[in-house]
C-alpha cells in the first residue's frame, strides 16, 4: 500500500476509535442528563427530612433511607475497614512468594463475584441463625463487598511509601508494628482514604445484596438486628411500583444516590491528586 | 515463612536492607501481636473466601440431591409444585450477557485504543475521568432510566424498526414490548462499557514502549504500530479484560431485573421477555417458601459463584500476563 493510503487508513481508524470513545460516554450524559431533569423538580426539604407516605399520599420523603444506608455504610466500614488495610500492609511488604499471590488472586476474583451472591451468604450465615432481616446482616454483606477493594488500594498506596521512611523508623530502633502504624500506614493515608471512598462509592449503590438481608422498612431504624431501610432499596421499590408519585420519587433518591456517589469518587480523586502516577 | 518476610518492600530494597539486623529471637511482644493480626486478617480473607463456597454448597445441598442434573436441563419452574429447573434463567443468563458483550467489545476496545495510543494527550485524563464516573453509577439507577427512557424508546422506535428490516430472522419476531431480552443485553453493554475500557486501557498502557518504539522505528504509521507492536503484545490481557466484563454482565441483577420482563420462559426472539439466574434470586428469595424452594435458590447462587468465580479468575491471569499483578488489578 502507498505511504499516503497507509496513513489514510491510519487517520480512519483513528477517528473511528474516537468515535467509539465518544459513544462510550454518551450514556453517562444522557443518565445524568435525565436523573437531573426528572429528579430536580422532585426533590424538596421534606424529601430529606419525612418518611414515606402511606400509598396514595402524595409526598413523604426518605430520610429514614438515607440514614439507614448511612448506618449500613458505616457497618461495613466497621467490619471490612481493618481486615482491608492490615491485608493490604501484608500484600505490599511481605516477601513471601506463594501466600500474597493467593490472597491477591483471590481479593481479585472476589472483587468480580456478583453482589447479590455475598447477600446469599449473609442470609445463609447472619439471617438464618438471627432468625430474621437486620442492619447487621445488610452491613456485613456490604463489608464483604469492601474488604476486597480497600485491600488492593492499600497495597497499592503502602507500597507507594518510600522505603527510606520505613529504614529509617527501623534504624532508630522501633519496633516493626510502630514503624508500620505510626510511619507507614500515616504516610500513606491519603491514597487508604481513596480506596475506602472508592469501596464507599460502590457499596452505597449496591441494592442486590441488601435485598434479603436488610430487606428495607418504611420507618425510622429500630436497632441493628431489625430490618431497616436503604436508598437503593427504596429507589427499587419506588422504580418498580406502578404510581406516579413514587416514580417521581424514585428519580429523586436516584439524584440524590447519584450525587453522594460522585462525591465520593470525586473526593477520592482530589485525595490523591499527583500522587499516582499515570491513572 | 510468611511472618519472616515484613521488613522490605520490593526486590530492590532487599538489597538495603541489612541483613536480618534484628534476629527473630529479640523480637518483641508488640512485633509479635502485630504480624499475628496482620496474618489473622489475610486467614480471614481466605477464610471468608472459602466459607462463601461451603455455606452456599450446605444451603444449597438438598436441592443438588433432590433434583441432580435435571436441574440444569428441565425448564419447568413451578414452586408450588415443588418442581425446579434452571434452564430458562442460565439461557437468559447466556444469552443477555452474550448479547451485551456483542454490543460492547469493538466500542469498549476502540474507546481504549483511543484513549491509550491515539488520542491528543490533553483529551486522555477527561475521557478516562468520565469513563470512570459512568462505572460508579448504581445499578439500580441504570435500571430505573432503563425503565422509564430505554424501554420506551424500544418499544416505541428501535424494535419496530428491526422487526421492518430483519423481521425475517426468528430473533427479531414477536410483539415489541419494550421489556425484554434485547433491553436488557443493552443496559448490560453499557454497564460494562465502563469496566473493559478501564482494564483493556490498563492493559495497553502496560505495554512496554520499547515495542511502540520498534515498530515506529521501521515507519510503521500510529495505527500500524497499535496493530502490530501494541494489540498483539497485549491480547492476552485483551481478552482478559473482556472476560472481566462477561463476569461483571453474568451476576449483574438490578438493572436487569428490571427491564428483563421476568418471565420464565426459553425464548428464541430477542423482543420476548426472559429472565437471569440474579433476577430470579432478586425476585423470589425473600418469597421462598418451602425449604426445598429456598434451597433451589441458593443453588442458582452457588451455580452463578462458581460460573464468575471461573470466569474472573481465568481474566486476572490474563491481564496479569500482560502487566503483573499490580496493574490491571483494579476496577
Amino acid at each position: 500500500m502507498s505511504p499516503a493510503g497507509r496513513r489514510l487508513v491510519s487517520t480512519s481508524v483513528s477517528a473511528l476509535t474516537c468515535g467509539a470513545a465518544v459513544l462510550v460516554v454518551c450514556p453517562l450524559l444522557l443518565i445524568s442528563g435525565f436523573l437531573l431533569y426528572q429528579g430536580v423538580s422532585a426533590i424538596n426539604v421534606d424529601f430529606f427530612l419525612h418518611l414515606p407516605k402511606p400509598v396514595g399520599e402524595v409526598g413523604g420523603g426518605v430520610a429514614n433511607a438515607i440514614v439507614g444506608s448511612l448506618i449500613m455504610i458505616g457497618l461495613a466500614v466497621l467490619i471490612g475497614l481493618p481486615v482491608g488495610i492490615l491485608g493490604g500492609v501484608y500484600l505490599a511488604e511481605s516477601r513471601d512468594r506463594r501466600l500474597p499471590w493467593v490472597l491477591r488472586f483471590v481479593a481479585d476474583v472476589m472483587n468480580g463475584v456478583p453482589s447479590i451472591v455475598f447477600g446469599i451468604f449473609a442470609y445463609t450465615v447472619v439471617v438464618l441463625p438471627m432468625r430474621r432481616f437486620s442492619a447487621l446482616a445488610g452491613g456485613f454483606a456490604l463489608g464483604l463487598i469492601l474488604i476486597p477493594i480497600v485491600l488492593r488500594t492499600s497495597e497499592e498506596m503502602v507500597r507507594l511509601v518510600p522505603s527510606a521512611l520505613r529504614e529509617a523508623g527501623l534504624g532508630l530502633g522501633l519496633p516493626e508494628w510502630k514503624v508500620s502504624l505510626r510511619i507507614v500506614i500515616p504516610a500513606a493515608r491519603a491514597g487508604i482514604i481513596t480506596g475506602v471512598m472508592v469501596a464507599v462509592a460502590r457499596i452505597a449503590g449496591e441494592t442486590a445484596p441488601l435485598l434479603f438481608t436488610a430487606l428495607g422498612n418504611r420507618f425510622w431504624h429500630q436497632g441493628l438486628d431489625q430490618p431497616i431501610a436503604a436508598l437503593p432499596l427504596q429507589i427499587y421499590a419506588y422504580a418498580i411500583a406502578p404510581y406516579d408519585d413514587w416514580h417521581r420519587q424514585a428519580w429523586a433518591g436516584a439524584l440524590v444516590l447519584i450525587t453522594l456517589v460522585f462525591l465520593a469518587s470525586l473526593a477520592a480523586r482530589l485525595a490523591t491528586r499527583g500522587r499516582i502516577v499515570a491513572r | 515463612m510468611a511472618a519472616d518476610s515484613l521488613a522490605g518492600v520490593g526486590t530492590a530494597d532487599d538489597l538495603a536492607l541489612p541483613p536480618r539486623a534484628v534476629g527473630r529471637s529479640r523480637r518483641g511482644v508488640g512485633d509479635r501481636v502485630y504480624r499475628g493480626l496482620i496474618l489473622a486478617s489475610v486467614w480471614l480473607v481466605l477464610a471468608l473466601a472459602g466459607g462463601l463456597l461451603l455455606a452456599l454448597g450446605w444451603e444449597s445441598w438438598a436441592a443438588i440431591r433432590t433434583f441432580g442434573l435435571r436441574f440444569l436441563i428441565t425448564s419447568h419452574w413451578d414452586p408450588v409444585a415443588g418442581e425446579f429447573g434452571a434452564l430458562p434463567f442460565i439461557y437468559g443468563t447466556l444469552v443477555s450477557s452474550l448479547l451485551a458483550l456483542l454490543i460492547a467489545v469493538p466500542l469498549s476496545l476502540g474507546a481504549a485504543i483511543f484513549l491509550a495510543e491515539l488520542a491528543p494527550s490533553w483529551v486522555r485524563p477527561p475521557v478516562a475521568f468520565l469513563i470512570e464516573m459512568l462505572a460508579a453509577v448504581p445499578s439500580v439507577v441504570y435500571g430505573l432510566w432503563g425503565i422509564f427512557v430505554l424501554v420506551p424508546w424500544l418499544r416505541d422506535w428501535v424494535q419496530p424498526a428491526l422487526a421492518r428490516t430483519l423481521g425475517f430472522l426468528p430473533l427479531f419476531q414477536g410483539p415489541p414490548y419494550g421489556i425484554g431480552m434485547l433491553a436488557a443485553g443493552l443496559i448490560l453493554a453499557i454497564m460494562i462499557v465502563p469496566y473493559i475500557t478501564s482494564v483493556s486501557r490498563e492493559v495497553l498502557l502496560a505495554v512496554p514502549g520499547s515495542q511502540r518504539e520498534a515498530a515506529l522505528g521501521l515507519g510503521a504509521t500510529r495505527w500500524e504500530t497499535t496493530r502490530i507492536a501494541v494489540l498483539r503484545y497485549g491480547r492476552s490481557g485483551l481478552i482478559g479484560a473482556i472476560l472481566l466484563g462477561l463476569g461483571r454482565a453474568l451476576g449483574e441483577t438490578m438493572a436487569v431485573t428490571m427491564v428483563i420482563g421476568n418471565r420464565p420462559e426459553v425464548a428464541l426472539s430477542l423482543f420476548a421477555p426472559g429472565y437471569t439466574m440474579a433476577s430470579v434470586l432478586a425476585n423470589e428469595f425473600t418469597e421462598a417458601t418451602s425449604d426445598l424452594y429456598v434451597s433451589a435458590l441458593v443453588e442458582i447462587g452457588l451455580l452463578l459463584l462458581v460460573v464468575t468465580v471461573a470466569v474472573n479468575g481465568l481474566a486476572r491471569l490474563l491481564v496479569w500476563s500482560v502487566g503483573g499483578p499490580a496493574r490491571g488489578g483494579r476496577a
